[in-house]
């Protein structure tokens, strides 16, 4: 296996990575200037990372595995519960918080994921679907532990680090809500350029011939979908650590459906398109409920039609093939 | 004495009623190099599907080096030496050639559960499909994504994928079928390079290769084996020329 020095270099140049770049900058250029210039809509920006972060787990597990589900929400849930329950009953800290909602996302992937990961295309989204719907009948029967329709509210979240107090501004959270962002954006792009991460798009390209390669598919599965089910749990956690509120909602089929429209409208497989499709979608919603409350559906339901006739590789493929014509104007 | 590297015995098969498989036997020495040839079907694929584990036979066994892997996930085959291809090109089109090369070596070097370090910064991964590429002559295809890629081309990085497993026994479906004149000398020439202590069952309607590669031919007809021989004796049975060779052109 010697290779020559230009040969491996040939081949180095052949396998696609998720380089680190001055890209990588500008969502978090973004939030500082938003910061900066939209003080009052600081609240809203902190729920555009919120689900940011949630499109980005779906893009792990949707973009990059091929996982078709609908029911991500159930993640999203099962991390605001563990969250508000830990801030109820355990502690107010909120790092400690996320790790424990983490944790419970990543297991709930574990448990679900052998349930569901040996089929795919619609009998997949239909189970995944399934298990959210439990997930959500479970916590309106158990009362006692979920609050039922009232859920869970009540709890204190002591400030960030021991020093920044979650103030009625928003600015703590918005904080927050960044530099968590920053950690699983990063965490999911080591992910994406690792022997794993090339494993998992074998995986969405040919699944069959993955396992006439002798990789135990549904397994590799199973991991990618825990992982992202952690991230997911972080985005519900992150929710209820910030609203200081947990219900029912969270577990919603509607949840799952809108972070599928976010990651969709933004571009799947790509990591940025979370960024974009979270924006997009959680603006444009909350403007359009501002002018007109019932009926705020109507404009991103628009929005949405234009995308997939125009933009059928969402808001990333927009910007890729104007990328790519200037360069080719330059040249 | 050491069991054969494939040994399939009594093997059974129907979808409903059409009967795919009757009763197929075959053991193939370390080493060999035996071709499977009949009309088309016959039931080839189907036997190569039953030995990969794609699908299961209704009845009897099949043993890789005297291990019994009938019953076994087609993962497990892998990992105990068993390699093939696919007939209708099977890759991966939307990775390079090299990350598809990569992910048969990831596979070997159990690397597809790796979760830290990079694809590029592991040698093993980078110079394996280097010498890989290298000895097919794709290197200069190296970064294109295996979509793009002519058909003869895709034949060649399949057998570039099995090649990067290492395997002990190598089942090759039709590898020559759709592949330009030019490239086919390319096959030609490796197929007839792999290692001797590789054992190879290859499918192939191209007479010309099958007599150059193969040691032993077996007929298959409508599911069961018509004969089974040397290259000589089947090219010189009758009954061959009557079902097979007589009444159907080449390639």
């Amino acid at each position: 296996m010697a290779a020559s020095p230009e040969t491996s270099r040939t081949v180095t140049d052949a396998f696609s990575r998720h380089a680190l770049s001055w890209l990588d900058a500008l969502p978090w250029l973004f939030v500082v200037l938003a910061y900066v210039a939209a003080n009052q809509y600081l609240p809203l920006g902190t729920q555009v990372m919120i689900m940011a972060i949630f499109a980005l787990a779906l893009d792990l597990a949707l973009g990059y595995g091929g996982i078709a589900t609908l029911g991500h929400a159930a993640f999203f849930g099962v991390g605001a519960y563990s969250a508000g329950l830990y801030a109820l009953y355990v502690s107010s800290e909120p790092v400690s918080g996320l790790v424990v909602a983490a944790i419970a996302g990543g297991l709930a992937g574990l448990a679900a994921g052998p349930l569901v990961l040996h089929t795919r295309g619609l009998t997949l989204v239909m189970l995944t679907l399934a298990i959210a719907t439990m997930l959500h009948e479970l916590a309106n029967t158990f009362k006692s532990v979920t609050g039922g329709a009232d859920g869970l509210f009540g709890y204190k979240i002591a400030p960030l680090f021991g020093l920044f107090r979650f103030d009625l501004a928003g600015r703590t959270a918005y904080w927050y809500g960044a530099g968590v962002m920053a950690v699983v954006f990063f965490l999911s792009k080591a992910l994406v350029n690792s022997p794993f991460g090339l494993a998992v798009r074998g995986i969405r390209e040919n699944p069959v011939r993955m396992r006439m390669l002798g990789v135990p598919v549904t397994r590799r599965l199973v991991l990618l979908y825990a992982i992202s089910g952690a991230f997911a749990a972080v985005a519900g956690a992150l929710s209820a650590q910030v609203t200081r509120l947990v219900g029912l909602d969270s577990l919603e089929f509607v949840v799952s459906g809108n972070v599928l429209v976010m990651l969709i409208l933004g571009g799947t497989g790509s990591l940025y398109g979370a960024f974009l499709g979270a924006t997009l979608f959680v603006v444009l919603a909350d403007r359009a409920a501002a002018v007109s409350p019932f009926h705020w559906l109507f404009a991103v339901g628009a929005v949405l039609i234009l995308a997939v006739r125009y933009a059928p590789n969402g808001l990333v493929g927009v910007i890729a093939d104007v990328a790519a014509r200037w360069r080719r104007g330059r040249a | 004495m050491t069991p054969p590297a494939l040994e399939i015995a009594g093997i059974d098969k129907s979808f409903g009623a059409l009967h795919v498989a009757r009763n197929i036997s075959l053991a193939l020495p370390v080493g060999a190099r035996h071709a499977l040839i009949g009309p088309n079907g016959a039931g080839k694929t189907t036997l190569v599907n039953l030995i990969s584990g794609l699908l299961r036979p209704a009845a009897g066994s099949i043993l890789l080096t005297g291990i019994d892997i009938t019953h076994a996930s087609p993962e497990r085959r892998v990992a105990l030496g068993l390699a093939r291809t696919f007939q209708i090109s099977s890759l991966f089109p939307g990775l390079t050639v090299a990350e598809n090369v990569a992910l048969a070596l990831e596979s070997r070097l159990g690397l597809d559960r790796r979760l830290w370090g990079s694809v590029r910064g592991r040698p093993e991964l980078v110079d394996g499909a280097a010498s890989l590429l290298e000895t097919l002559g794709l290197l200069a295809l190296a970064g294109r994504p295996v979509s793009d890629l002519p058909y003869g081309q895709r034949r060649l990085v399949e057998i570039a994928l099995v090649l990067a497993l290492e395997p002990r026994i190598l089942l090759l479906d039709e590898p020559a079928a759709g592949v330009a004149s030019v490239d086919r000398g390319v096959l030609l020439d490796l197929l007839l390079r792999l290692p001797e202590a590789l054992t190879v069952l290859v499918i192939e309607h191209d007479m010309s290769l099958v007599f150059r590669l193969a040691q032993r031919i077996t007929v298959l007809v409508e599911g069961a084996v018509l004969t089974e021989g040397s290259v000589a004796e089947v090219r010189a049975d009758p009954r061959v020329r009557d079902v097979y060779l007589g009444s159907r052109p080449h390639g």
